[in-house]
C-alpha cells in the first residue's frame, strides 16, 4: 500500500529514467551537472535515490523557503506594513514545523537504509538488490563473487593482485602526456593508466582494499563504490558491471603531492576475453595479456 | 579610606598607548583586538584560496610550480613536485586559518566578548586577565602556523599538506619534517585559547547576569555563546588528546595510529571528528544568535518562539556530539554503525528547521526595514538553507558513497560556513559597528558590499555541486578536462568576491574618514537588548550600577 503510493509519486517524476540511459559511463563529460552514468545495480540505486527522490525534496524545501522569504519581503516591509504585529507564539505552527520535517526525513530514510544495506552486503546468490527500484523489496538478482582482486594504494600508484591466481599482480601508474598520446590516445588525460584493472562483465567481483603507506581511497563513480585504503586494515567492497568498456575513478583520500595523479582505470571485458587475458597473464605475463585484448575505442 | 578609593580608581584607570591593548583586561578592547585579528587572518586565508582558484581556473598546473620557485627556490622538476605539495599546503592552511583564526576569533572572541557581558548586564567578563591570555595565545598560534609554511614537511617540500583534518599516516610517517610539529603546536595553542575563552563565557553567563535576568529571559546571542562554550569545553580536549598522540607518534616512538605497532589510523579519525563535528556547530551557533537579534530588530517584532529557539540550539549542540562518524562513511565502518550515524545525522535537520522557520515567522507580520545587517541576515537564511539541504543529502551513507571527498562536500560546507558563518559575521559587523566604534558606515557602500559578495560566493560555490556530482575529487591540483567549465565559472566567482572584499575595505576607510556620529540606538524601536541603552561607543566600564530586568 505505502509502496504503491510511493511508486505512484515516482511515476509523476518525468523523463528521469530516460535521461539516465543517455549518461556516459565511466567518466565525466564536459560541463556535466549530474552523477556519472550507472553501470552497476548499486549505482542504479544511488542515482534513483538521489535524482528521483532527494533532488525533488531538497529543491522543494529550498523553493519553499525562498517563496516564504519573498512573501515576507513583499508583504511585511515597513512601507507595506507600517505597524508590526507582536505575535511571538503559536503552538500549533511550531508543532507543524517540527513534525513535518520528521515525516520528510522518514520518507528519505526508508529507501536510504535499503540503498546502504545493498552496498554493504556482498551478494550470496540469493539476496535481492534494489537496483533503480528503491521503493521495493528488491528485484535484482546477483551471483556470488567469482573473482577477488586486492587493490593496494601506494604513494602514488595502485597495485592490483588477483589473489586466486599465482603471478597475476601488477602496478598501475598514471600515464604522462607523452606516453598517453603514443600508447592510449583515446583515453583522457589524468585518467589513463599504464596497466588497467581488467575484470569480466556480468560477474560479481570482490575487491579487497588496503594501503601500504598512507591512506588512499579506491573509487569508481560509475560503479557507485568508494572505500578507503587504510594501512593495517583490509576493507572490502564489490561490484557487478553490466557493460564492457573503460571506467575511471580517482584516488579519493588526500595522500600527498601526487594525490591527483593516481587514477583507477578499470577495463571491463567479456567473460571469454577475461578468461584468455587471465590465462595469458599467468603464462606470459601481464604485458602480453594486455596486448591481446581488443583495443579500447 | 581615601587611599583605598584612590587605589580603586587607579585600577580602573583608562590606560593608553600599547599598554591599553597588550595588558588589556577590558572585554571591549579585547573584543576589538579579536576582530582586527580575524580580519587580517581572513584576508590571509582568502589570499590562499585565491591562489587555489587561480590554479584551478583551467586544467593543468599553471601557477604553483612558479610559486614554489619564487617562495622556496625550487628549480626544474623539483619546482613541479614542490608546487604540487605547496597546493596541499595552501588547502591545509586555508582551512586551519579560516576555522581557528578567522571565524572563531570573529564570532566568539570578537562579538561574544564585546556583547555577551553587555547583553546580560555585566560590567565585564568573569576572568578579565584570562580573557587577555585567551587573545594573546592566538597571535602566537598563528605565528607557529606561518612558521610551519617555511620549514620542511615531506622530503622535498615545505609546509604541512595533510589537509586541516591531518589524518595519519600522512601526518606522521608521510611528512617527517618539523612543519607538522609546528602545525600541531599551533592547534594546541589555539585550542588552549578557546578552552580558556569557553570557561570564561560559561562562568560569566552563569554568574554575572543582571538582577532579574533569568536564563529564560536571557537574549539569544548569549544563549548561543553559552551552548558554543560548552561544545568547545567538551570537544577541544579530545582534539588536544588526539594531536598530542600524533605528536608522540611522530617524535617519541609511540604507535597509537601506526599499524606496524598495533595502532590504527582510523582511531585518529574518530578522535578528530569527535571534535570536528561539534566544531562546525561551534562555528555556526553564534551566527544563529546574531541572526536572531538582527531579524527581530529590523522586523520590529520580538523573536518568534524564543523557547523553541533556545532548546533548538541546545538540541543541535547535543546531537552534534553523536554524529561524528558521518565524516567517515568510506573508512570501512560496519553496516550497523553506518545505519546509526545515518539516522542520528538526519535528526539534526529537525532543530535546524525549527530555527529557519522561526526566523521567517519572526519576520511574518513584521514591519521590516532593509538596512544592511538585515540584507546579510536574509542572505544567511537562504544560503544556510541551501547548505542545510545538501547536508541532508550527505547524511545518507548510501549517497555519500558517491559524494564523499568530492567537490559536492566542498560546496556543502562552504554554503554553511563561507556563506553561512561568514554572512553572519558580516551581519554582526554591520549591526554592531555603530555601537562598537561610535560612527556609522555608508549604507550605500555596505549594500554594494553585500550584493557583490552574494553574487560572488554563489558563483564560486554553486557550480562545485555539479563538479562533485560529476565525480571531481577534492584537494586536487589538476583535473580531467571534463571539469574545466564549472571550475572556470567558480574561479570567476572568486574574482567577483575579491571585488567585494575591496568594497568592504573601502567601507571601513570611508567610515573612518567621514566620522558620521552614530546614535546610541541607530536601529529604532526594534532594538531592545541592553547594548542599545548605552552610549555609542559604550563607556570604558559599563553598568557600574547594575541594570534591573523586570
Amino acid at each position: 500500500m505505502i509502496r504503491g503510493f510511493f511508486l505512484f509519486l515516482l511515476a509523476l517524476v518525468p523523463g528521469l529514467a530516460m535521461a539516465q540511459e543517455e549518461r556516459v559511463l565511466g567518466k565525466a563529460v564536459d560541463g556535466q551537472m549530474h552523477l556519472q552514468g550507472a553501470a552497476t545495480p548499486i549505482m542504479d540505486s544511488i542515482t534513483a535515490f538521489h535524482d528521483n527522490l532527494l533532488m525533488w525534496i531538497i529543491s522543494g524545501i529550498v523553493l519553499f523557503v525562498l517563496a516564504l522569504l519573498i512573501i515576507v519581503i513583499l508583504r511585511f516591509n515597513s512601507r507595506a506594513n507600517p505597524t508590526p504585529s507582536k505575535t511571538s507564539h503559536n503552538t500549533m505552527i511550531e508543532v507543524v514545523w517540527t513534525v513535518a520535517p520528521i515525516v520528510i526525513l522518514i520518507v528519505i530514510a526508508i529507501p536510504s537504509f535499503g540503498v546502504l544495506a545493498d552496498q554493504q552486503t556482498i551478494p550470496d546468490g540469493t539476496r535481492k538488490y534494489l537496483g533503480a527500484n528503491i521503493f521495493s523489496y528488491g528485484d535484482v538478482e546477483l551471483p556470488a563473487p567469482e573473482l577477488t582482486v586486492k587493490a593496494t594504494g601506494n604513494q602514488w600508484y595502485w597495485s592490483y593482485d588477483y589473489v586466486d591466481y599465482d603471478g597475476v599482480d601488477f602496478d598501475s601508474y598514471m600515464l604522462g602526456d607523452a606516453e598517453r598520446e603514443s600508447a592510449k590516445p583515446n583515453e583522457p588525460r589524468l585518467l589513463a593508466a599504464d596497466f588497467d584493472l581488467v575484470v569480466p562483465v556480468d560477474t560479481t567481483v570482490r575487491v579487497l582494499v588496503t594501503g601500504s603507506d598512507v591512506i588512499h581511497s579506491f573509487a569508481v563513480p560509475s560503479f557507485g563504490i568508494k572505500i578507503d585504503a587504510v594501512p593495517g586494515r583490509l576493507n572490502e567492497t564489490w561490484f557487478n558491471v553490466r557493460k564492457t568498456g573503460m571506467y575511471y575513478g580517482q584516488c579519493s583520500e588526500l595522500c600527498g603531492k601526487d594525490h591527483a595523479f593516481m587514477p583507477i582505470a578499470v577495463r571491463v571485458v567479456s567473460k571469454e576475453e577475461f578468461a584468455k587475458w587471465l590465462a595469458t597473464a599467468q603464462s606470459d605475463g601481464v604485458e602480453a595479456a594486455v596486448a591481446m585484448l581488443s583495443p579500447v575505442n | 579610606m581615601a587611599d583605598a578609593v584612590a587605589g580603586h580608581h587607579e585600577a580602573h584607570a583608562h590606560p593608553t598607548g600599547w599598554r591599553r591593548y597588550v595588558y588589556s583586561t577590558n572585554h571591549k578592547d579585547i573584543g576589538t583586538m579579536y576582530l582586527v585579528f580575524a580580519i587580517f587572518a581572513g584576508l590571509f586565508g582568502g589570499v590562499l584560496s585565491g591562489f587555489m582558484r587561480w590554479e584551478l581556473a583551467e586544467p593543468g598546473i599553471q601557477i604553483f610550480h612558479g610559486l614554489a620557485q619564487m617562495v622556496y627556490g625550487f628549480e626544474g622538476d623539483a619546482a613541479i613536485d614542490g608546487g604540487k605539495h605547496m597546493y596541499n599546503v595552501f588547502t591545509t592552511a586555508h582551512g586551519l586559518i579560516m576555522i581557528f583564526f578567522m571565524v572563531m576569533p570573529a564570532l566568539i572572541g570578537g562579538f561574544a566578548n564585546w556583547f555577551v557581558p553587555i547583553m546580560i548586564g555585566a560590567p565585564d567578563m568573569a576572568f578579565p586577565r584570562m580573557n587577555n591570555i585567551s587573545f594573546w595565545l592566538l597571535p602566537a598560534a598563528f605565528t607557529l602556523l606561518v612558521i610551519s609554511l617555511f620549514v620542511e614537511g615531506p622530503p622535498g617540500g615545505f609546509g604541512t599538506g595533510g589537509g586541516w583534518t591531518i589524518y595519519p599516516p600522512l601526518s606522521t610517517s608521510g611528512q617527517p619534517g618539523p612543519a607538522m610539529d609546528f602545525a600541531i603546536l599551533s592547534i594546541h595553542l589555539a585550542g588552549a585559547s578557546s578552552i580558556l575563552g569557553a570557561i570564561n563565557f560559561i562562568t560569566t553567563i552563569f554568574n554575572m547576569r543582571a538582577p532579574g535576568m533569568t536564563m529564560h529571559k536571557m537574549p539569544l546571542f548569549p544563549w548561543s555563546v553559552l551552548v558554543t562554550a560548552f561544545l568547545l569545553l567538551l570537544s577541544l580536549p579530545v582534539l588536544a588528546g588526539g594531536i598530542t598522540m600524533l605528536l608522540t607518534d611522530r617524535n617519541f616512538g609511540t604507535t597509537f595510529f601506526a599499524p606496524e605497532g598495533g595502532g590504527d589510523p582510523v582511531l585518529f579519525q574518530h578522535l578528530f571528528w569527535f571534535f570536528g563535528h561539534p566544531e562546525v556547530y561551534i562555528l555556526i551557533l553564534p551566527g544563529f544568535g546574531v541572526i536572531s537579534h538582527i531579524v527581530s530588530t529590523f522586523s520590529k517584532k520580538p523573536i518568534f518562539g524564543y523557547l523553541g529557539m533556545v532548546y533548538a540550539m541546545i538540541a543541535i549542540g547535543f546531537v552534534g556530539f553523536i554524529v561524528w562518524a558521518h565524516h567517515m562513511y568510506t573508512t570501512g565502518l560496519s553496516l550497523d554503525v553506518q545505519r546509526y550515524f545515518l539516522a542520528a545525522t538526519m535528526v539534526i535537520a529537525v532543530p535546524t528547521g525549527v530555527k529557519i522557520f522561526s526566523w521567517i515567522a519572526t519576520m511574518w507580520g513584521g514591519s521590516i526595514s532593509f538596512r544592511t545587517p538585515m540584507l546579510w541576515a536574509l542572505g544567511f537564511i537562504f544560503l544556510f538553507t541551501v547548505g542545510g539541504v545538501t547536508g541532508v543529502v550527505l547524511a545518507n551513507a548510501g549517497v555519500d558513497r558517491a559524494m564523499h571527498d568530492t567537490y559536492y562536500v566542498v560546496a556543502h560546507f562552504h554554503y554553511v560556513l563561507s556563506l553561512g558563518a561568514v554572512f553572519a559575521i558580516f551581519a554582526a559587523w554591520y549591526f554592531w559597528y555603530p555601537k562598537m566604534f561610535g560612527i556609522m558606515y555608508s549604507e550605500f557602500w555596505a549594500n554594494v558590499h553585500f550584493f557583490i559578495t552574494f553574487i560572488g560566493v554563489n558563483l564560486i560555490f554553486f557550480p562545485q555541486h555539479f563538479l562533485g556530482l560529476a565525480g571531481m575529487p577534492r584537494r586536487y591540483i589538476d583535473y580531467p578536462e571534463a571539469y574545466a567549465f564549472w571550475n572556470a565559472v567558480s574561479s570567476w566567482g572568486y574574482v567577483v568576491t575579491l571585488v567585494g572584499v575591496f568594497v568592504f575595505l573601502w567601507v571601513l576607510v570611508e567610515a573612518r574618514m567621514r566620522k558620521r556620529v552614530a546614535a546610541d540606538n541607530p536601529w529604532g524601536e526594534g532594538a531592545t537588548t541592553l547594548e542599545w541603552t548605552l552610549s555609542s561607543p559604550p563607556p570604558f566600564h559599563q553598568f557600574e550600577t547594575l541594570p534591573r530586568i523586570s
